[in-house]
């Protein structure tokens, strides 16, 4: 990872993007932000994936994505899980552009491995991977080369449960509950109300709300795929579930509340 | 109709991209003569979503500094987390923990340092000078700073330094005491402020974030706000 | 002093199979005064002497914080050793930067050996003259790691390294098995009876001459001052000194400054030190 040996300059007047950390293949210290030479760095989302929730209930976390890539407003590929497992405290799910999500998978299983090969039983906590989500996108941000990614990173770190989320541009925070995408609208709220009615939920109550959430959202969401994998992390360990298959059904219009259409 | 179609397919869908979010927020910070207190609101949003309800905008530097930004929130994060490895840098190199007074000009000089790309802030610190009396130093996102007994910032920064200077300063008023506040009285017009700004500034809610700095250390505490 | 055809460049073998430069700096590090580092199973402690360069100087700082849960110790050159402190705080710095965590001890070392190795195989450039001790805490527990110039690393449960060292080193093998389960005073005062063993008969250890320095659960890396200190020197206070000066000092060779004369023309020095792990 470091691949220079001497120490960078201790002072200077202005911090240089990037200047405490090398992003690997990219010579993020050579770049300037300035120099874009009229061309558009940028690009823009190509294939994407849709909505990912994750719920916090007692004692883990929960994160959930369909398979679908959509190529603009058509349903492109049927097979592209957007929940990973990357080592036993941590899982990462990721939204928009699946190339992106690729790319930054691929890192990240390099990073694990190089854990691996150190081979002193420490591991890429959620946290870290967390804060290392935000240094990566928002140096490409800042290089106005962003990836096109909303990341959940979900994960339990001291026996506690972590869910974090990061955008594009770097914007990190965390919560009991996230989502992005058509998620934000459909799954929190009610998400939100059945935490409130029930604020220790078990793993059993949670992974059905999120299965009804995805059933609501493949219903709701035009570009959603009935296909999902959840990815369920607690003190026992991680794993990815799935794929599961949403059956459209508009009982769960009603929230589960009869007589109410 | 077909010229129609024609066109909608011949434009790319653009995805214009900008560096930058508004995430709101509001900062206040107030100096008395041992005591400076500061604080923020615990909202972030983009537009009318609300992201978290939970996220301090309060970061505690040192034993006597807190700073408190508000604006674009990755800007925040990576600031913050520059100047804390500063901060570090500067503790081993000189071996004592940088005073309010050096960090607030640091703080100016990273700014401005990224003049031509700036971290689109609204950044307040708090603390205690190296005579033991509170200071605060507020910044434009260029890195302009000056120091102040009181301050607001961020989305209802506008709106709540007429209410300070009014309530702290007593600016233009007659036949009143003017002797700097008392820390309780200070906190309870900071509290006000948040609650007056709660209900015009729909970036501004959902709880208040306080850390009260004294020669004793940084006293915290939380108060509610309306959540809609 | 020990000059032969084989000694010019580091990059020139001997034909005994040796490099001869690397060696002399190992030398280096036994010039130094000497340091200790040990832990229990909670904590890792480090204990210098500091030497003081005349009568008009202050004493040389022994000790380098690297960050909040790591420090190291050193002998041999103290501007190479300022270096290496640098090079390991930027390196913890970065780590901190990306991942919000403090840097595995057992990962800067390795860096820091990978950075050594490239001054023994390059005729441009020459070994850092200086041996480390450095002590730190991640979820693996506390860590001693020793450096040498050769660039070699060794996790230890205890070691000395400077002048004199053996007697230190003798002592610290005497009561390894005590080590673990001893409390944090314990170690502190086994440390400094260590070191007190590597001083001649006529000198004692003092808040001047003596730094302490500890890491552990909960305990972010600390050097102590005078008055904590002192506070540790009181507790080993009138203790029967052995070895170091007393009669016969153990036989330490080439371990106590320069060769007598008439040495012979291949050098002899000791190759790397005996660790225990």
């Amino acid at each position: 990872m470091f691949s220079d040996y001497s120490a960078p300059p201790m002072w200077q007047n202005g911090p240089a993007l990037g200047k405490y950390y090398d992003f690997p293949n990219v010579s993020t210290n050579k770049i300037s932000h300035n120099s874009t030479n009229g061309k558009q760095r940028y690009h823009t989302p190509l294939t994407t994936g849709t909505s990912v929730i994750g719920l916090v209930f007692n004692g883990g976390v929960i994160l959930a994505a369909d398979t679908a890539g959509y190529y603009g407003s058509m349903m492109r590929f049927n097979d592209c899980p957007r929940i990973f497992q990357v080592n036993k405290y941590t899982i990462l799910g990721a939204g928009n552009d699946y190339a992106d999500i690729q790319y930054l998978n691929d890192i990240i299983k390099q990073k694990i491995l190089d854990d691996d090969l150190h081979n002193d039983g420490i591991a890429l906590k959620p946290k870290s991977l967390h804060s290392w989500l935000t240094r990566v996108l928002y140096n490409r941000r800042s290089q106005f080369d962003p990836l096109w990614i909303n990341a959940f990173v979900a994960g339990m770190q001291n026996g506690e449960p972590f869910l974090g989320t990061v955008d594009k541009l770097g914007t990190a925070y965390e919560d009991k509950i996230l989502s992005f995408g058509f998620g934000t609208h459909i799954s929190v709220p009610y998400l939100r109300q059945e935490r409130e009615k029930n604020p220790n939920m078990t793993k059993e109550e949670a992974i059905a709300c999120i299965k009804t959430c995805m059933d609501m959202l493949y219903v709701r969401d035009a570009r959603s795929g009935a296909k999902y994998n959840i990815g369920v992390i607690s003190n026992e360990g991680s794993e990815v579930q799935g794929p599961f298959e949403s059956v459209g059904h508009w009982n769960i219009a009603t929230h589960g509340t009869p007589g109410q259409e | 109709m077909a010229l129609v179609t024609k066109q909608i397919l011949d434009t790319p869908i653009q995805h214009h991209f900008s560096p930058y979010s508004d995430n709101g927020g509001t900062t206040v910070a107030v100096a008395g003569p041992d005591y400076a207190i500061i604080a923020s609101d615990t909202r972030l949003s983009a537009g009318y979503s609300i992201y978290t309800r939970e996220q301090s905008k309060l970061f505690t530097l040192s034993e006597t500094t807190v700073l408190g930004s508000s604006g674009c929130w990755c800007d925040i994060l990576s600031l913050t987390r520059i100047i804390e490895a500063r901060m570090q840098m500067y503790l081993h190199e000189h071996n004592k923990v940088m005073s309010t007074t050096s960090l607030a000009k640091m703080i100016s000089i990273m700014m401005y340092g990224k003049r031509f790309f700036p971290y689109y802030t609204s950044t307040i610190i708090a603390g205690l000078d190296p005579e033991g009396k509170g200071c605060v130093y507020s910044y434009d996102p260029i890195g302009h700073t000056e120091r102040a007994n009181f301050r607001a910032g961020g989305s209802s920064g506008a709106l709540l330094q007429a209410l300070l200077d009014n309530q702290l300063g007593f600016k233009n008023q007659e036949n009143v005491d003017k002797t700097p506040v008392s820390l309780e009285k200070a906190i309870t017009v900071v509290k006000d402020a948040f609650t007056a700004a709660a209900e015009r500034d729909i970036y501004t809610g959902d709880g208040v974030h306080l850390c009260a700095i004294t020669k004793d250390g940084i006293k915290e505490f939380n108060f509610e706000l309306r959540k809609d | 002093m020990f000059r032969n055809q084989y000694d010019s460049d580091v990059t020139v073998w001997s034909p005994q199979g040796r490099l001869h430069q690397v060696e002399y700096a190992m030398e280096a590090v036994k010039q130094g005064s000497a340091t200790v580092g040990l832990k229990n199973k909670t904590h890792a402690v480090l204990i210098a002497l500091k030497r003081a360069a005349s009568e008009l100087a202050a004493h040389q700082k022994k000790i380098i914080v690297i960050d909040e849960h790591m420090g190291l110790s050193f002998a041999g050159l103290t501007a190479d050793a300022r270096i290496l402190g640098r090079f390991m705080r930027m390196e913890c710095l970065n780590y901190k930067y990306a991942h919000k965590d403090t840097l595995p001890v057992f990962r800067l070392i390795s860096t820091v050996g990978n950075k050594m190795q490239v001054c023994t195989q390059r005729y441009d450039k020459r070994p850092y003259g200086v041996g480390l001790l450095v002590a730190g805490y991640d979820d693996n527990g506390p860590h001693i790691y020793q450096t040498c110039p050769s660039s070699n690393y060794y996790d230890v449960k205890a070691m000395a390294i400077g002048s004199r060292s053996q007697s230190a080193r003798t002592y610290l093998e005497k009561r390894l098995a005590d080590f673990p389960d001893s409390s944090l005073e314990e170690i502190v005062k086994h440390g400094l009876r260590a070191l007190r063993d590597t001083l001649p008969n006529d000198s004692e250890l003092t808040t001047k001459n003596v730094s302490i320095a500890l890491v552990g659960k909960d305990t972010k890396f600390k050097s102590l001052d005078e008055r904590e200190t002192g506070h540790y020197l009181s507790l080993i206070e009138g203790e029967e000194r052995r070895g170091g000066g007393g009669g016969a000092p153990p036989a330490d060779g080439p371990d106590d400054g320069p060769a007598p004369p008439g040495a012979p023309s291949d050098p002899t020095p000791a190759v790397a030190m005996d660790t225990t792990d």
